[in-house]
């Protein structure tokens, strides 16, 4: 069975970065999936299959953790016990309150225009990359958690964003 | 102790000890068998050569049952006795199933489940489609000349919990040992990838009889990995039957038809929609059961207009996906055409519109969801050698969640995620001193509860009275491979534990399946007592060989002490087996069960140490 002990990083055998190789990851993942995975076990005892199940969730559960940035650098500042939601001090700067209501001004103002749509999410993305880049930099260079945490919080807003540009130009297509 | 072969998990066994595996496509319209000959996916024909078994059940004035072909003979004769398409009211209440005033049925609302009134008595929707699946089982058990070790049923990827845990039941109801509910576009796409040696991604497009299915996949070698899935489980080739129905009924200004005469026009509807896949029109020329005559011709361009609507709700969800993948169409390799109803040159032209590309339509639509079932089946039943299968990974339809405050739903576990999942989430009291809480398990992708649709309700009871959010409630939410849903909640502080396979609201309980068991047990003159020792005694042969070889491979795992007690206890289940206490047979399975427990997890454990390694030493962690 898989060792509950282990982190996602030990369990694929990966450097506990936020850089990730994601081909190795995703190499491990299914290399793991291909040993532990339910349909290898259907004609197992009852004991083998339960094991079976649990291990290929656990292996599920890790890579898309992993997987997605955001979840992955999240995962970080977890096991760096940096609690992302919890605490009430960190409350976001005024200026980052203002450029959320512009955001949301902005997206409510291109609502039904796919055109004006399409380019806000043109921007939002440029502006999202630059966010995982600096991220990049915080957790693995300089191990500034603070910093992380913050730019985590702030990307948490930006990728909800970037979902609902994603709803307004499926409800427009519809 | 005879040495014997090592049996790693996919490790082929000897020819002569192939095991008989099938794949089922229970479709709402036709159904089908196939399984592998010689390497080859097959469909296995009826004593006529039929591939396709209508799936069609008519329960007899004289108490017997027909289906398929022979059913459908007497369609318009006796439509309230004679069902068709029943996999539309599979875990569904009457409420839920759409034109249910169309059908020539005598429904009875049940909880959970709609049930149909009819001559043989109250039947199940479950027990309509075990009659099926029964029929085919019989089919490929005469055709291969033995006991079948199991079967993959596929279900449509957009089915709920409710459904799949419905054809489940039917397929228990039918004898079948279901080894996997395979969804059917992925079905469709294992036949297709391994016969074209495809790699990249490919988006299947598969609209059924009664349900429509989009899945988007990557397949790479050794790989097939659904990214993202959508549907609807309420559309499909029956609605443009429907659609064209209503469009005879106007034409010809009829009155309201009795059911025979109902039976009688949608048949016409459907033969015209087949034939306007072909041809530019259609005549629909009917004498009714009072005398009057239908004389109308249907053009290819009116079909598409009276059927515009249905092909639009295919494209939502086909967008849906690809959103959901993370992809763009351009990224999209080849689309994969599935289902009968994918004939139709509107459904064709809409499909190379959105992906801009021509679909592929080099496999029979018919046929590839069963031939791909059947090659998944002969992998689960360990007919393979290790290297030469492949993994399978899909995902769950629908998000999965509770119902919180305010009428809430709180998304556990989100859609599209790779299946099996577990997922907890932490919940609290909303009063001083609540000693219980109300657990109602949700799926679907709206914010409110009454968007959603509901799987189970249950109690946590018995919680110390506590601080209005003080108590610390972990609900875990388990979905396994067969996409199927187990719920338990607890709390922290007391280990206070209530747990529920979701179930009760939709499927059946195991008393309803044993009630069914007996049912048709005591109608087919058999003796309901040898059958459940029988099932018995196949679990504990199960048991002993699938242990045996994991002592082959692996004793060197166990203390002398542990092999000794794991030896006797196997010695007991063969000794158990021999005899004939049903009883004892399951009492020497329970403790097989239990001390091969600490084995299994230490077999699992080298094994993906084994997974690891093939990486180099500098890459390992430590």
């Amino acid at each position: 069975m898989i060792d509950l002990q282990q982190n996602h990083f030990e369990l694929f055998g990966l450097p506990l970065c936020y850089d990730l190789d994601l081909a190795r990851l995703e190499e491990s993942y299914r290399r793991l999936q291909a040993r532990v995975h339910p349909d290898r076990f259907v004609q197992a005892s009852d004991a083998e299959r339960r094991s079976s199940m649990q291990s290929s969730m656990r292996a599920n559960e890790a890579y898309s953790t992993l997987k997605h940035p955001l979840a992955r650098a999240r995962y970080l500042l977890e096991l760096r016990h940096v609690d992302v939601h919890g605490n009430s001090h960190s409350a976001m700067p005024p200026e980052f309150l203002e450029q959320q209501i512009e955001w949301r001004e902005a997206l409510e103002d291109a609502a039904h225009h796919p055109e004006a749509l399409v380019s806000l999410e043109e921007r939002l993305l440029t502006e999202i990359e630059a966010h995982y880049a600096e991220l990049a930099r915080r957790l693995d260079s300089e191990s500034d958690v603070a910093n992380a945490a913050d730019l985590v919080r702030r990307l948490m807003f930006l990728e909800r964003l970037r979902e609902d540009i994603g709803d307004a130009l499926e409800r427009l297509h519809a | 102790m005879a040495l014997l072969q090592i049996s790693e998990p996919g490790m082929s066994p000897a020819p002569h000890q192939r095991r008989l595996a099938v794949g089922i496509d229970l479709g709402t319209t036709n159904s089908l068998v196939a399984t592998m000959r010689s390497g080859i996916a097959v469909v296995l024909n009826d004593a006529d050569g039929h591939a396709l078994l209508p799936s069609i059940v008519r329960y007899c004035p004289d108490g017997s049952t027909a289906v398929g072909y022979s059913a459908q003979v007497q369609l318009a004769r006796d439509p309230r006795n004679t069902i068709v398409s029943v996999k539309r009211f599979m875990g569904r209440g009457l409420k839920d199933v759409a034109n249910a005033e169309n059908c020539p049925y005598d429904f009875h609302d049940a909880p959970g489940m709609v049930q149909l009134r009819t001559c043989a008595g109250v039947k199940s929707p479950v027990e309509v489609s075990a009659e099926i699946l029964r029929t085919l089982r019989a089919r490929a058990e005469a055709a291969l000349g033995g006991e079948l070790v199991g079967a993959v049923i596929t279900v449509p990827a957009y089915f709920d919990d409710a459904q799949r845990q419905a054809t489940k039941d039917a397929g228990r109801l039918a004898g079948l040992n279901v080894l996997r509910l395979l969804n059917e576009p992925t079905a469709a796409a294992i036949a297709y990838g391994l016969d074209n040696a495809a790699e990249g991604v490919y988006a299947v497009f598969d609209l059924g009889g009664g349900t429509f299915d989009v899945s988007i996949l990557r397949l790479s070698k050794g790989v097939f990995e659904v990214l993202a899935t959508n549907g609807d489980p309420a559309l499909g080739g029956d609605d443009f039957d429907h659609r064209v129905y209503c469009w005879i009924v106007e034409q010809a200004r009829l009155a309201p038809l009795s059911d025979e005469d109902m039976r009688l026009v949608l048949t016409a509807a459907r033969e015209a929609k087949e034939h306007l896949s072909f041809q530019s029109e259609a005549r629909i020329n009917v004498r009714l059961g009072t005398g009057d005559l239908i004389d109308v011709t249907m053009t290819q361009k009116t079909f598409a207009e009276v059927t515009r609507t249905l092909v639009q709700k295919t494209i939502a969800p086909a967008k849906k996906a690809l959103r959901d993948a993370g992809l763009t169409v351009e990224e999209v390799n080849g689309v994969v055409m599935v289902g009968g109803a994918t004939r139709m040159p509107q459904i064709q032209q809409a499909v190379a519109e959105l992906f801009k590309q021509a679909p592929l339509n080099n496999l029979d639509p018919d046929k590839v969801v069963a031939l791909g079932a059947a090659i998944q089946a002969d992998v689960l039943a360990g007919n393979r050698a290790a290297g030469d299968d492949w993994l399978l990974l899909d995902v769950n339809p629908l998000s999965l969640g509770l119902e919180t405050m305010g009428g809430l739903a709180e998304r556990v576990i989100a859609r599209n995620s790779t299946i099996p999942i577990a997922k907890a989430q932490d919940f609290t009291t909303f009063k001083d001193g609540q000693t219980a809480m109300a657990i109602h398990v949700v799926q679907g992708e709206r914010e409110l509860v009454s968007g959603c649709r509901s799987l189970a309700r249950f109690e946590l009871r018995g919680i110390p009275p506590m601080a209005a959010g003080a108590a610390r409630i972990r609900v875990t939410f388990q979905v396994d491979a067969d996409g199927l849903l187990s719920v338990s909640a607890r709390e922290a502080t007391t280990g206070v534990e209530a747990a529920v396979a979701v179930k009760p609201s939709y499927g059946l309980s195991d008393g309803e399946i044993a009630r069914m068991l007996q049912d048709s047990i005591a109608h087919a003159g058999d003796d309901a007592q040898a059958r459940a020792l029988n099932e018995q005694r196949v679990e504990a042969k199960r048991m002993l060989e699938a242990v045996t070889a994991a002592l082959a491979a692996d004793a060197g795992l166990l203390s002398a002490d542990e092999l000794v007690a794991l030896k006797t206890a196997l010695d007991q289940l063969g000794a158990a087996a021999a005899g004939s206490d049903r009883r004892a047979i399951m009492a020497a399975l329970e403790r097989v069960n239990k001390i091969t427990e600490p084995f299994a997890a230490r077999r699992m454990d080298r094994s993906i140490r084994l997974a690891l390694s093939g990486r180099r030493l500098e890459d390992m962690p430590f």
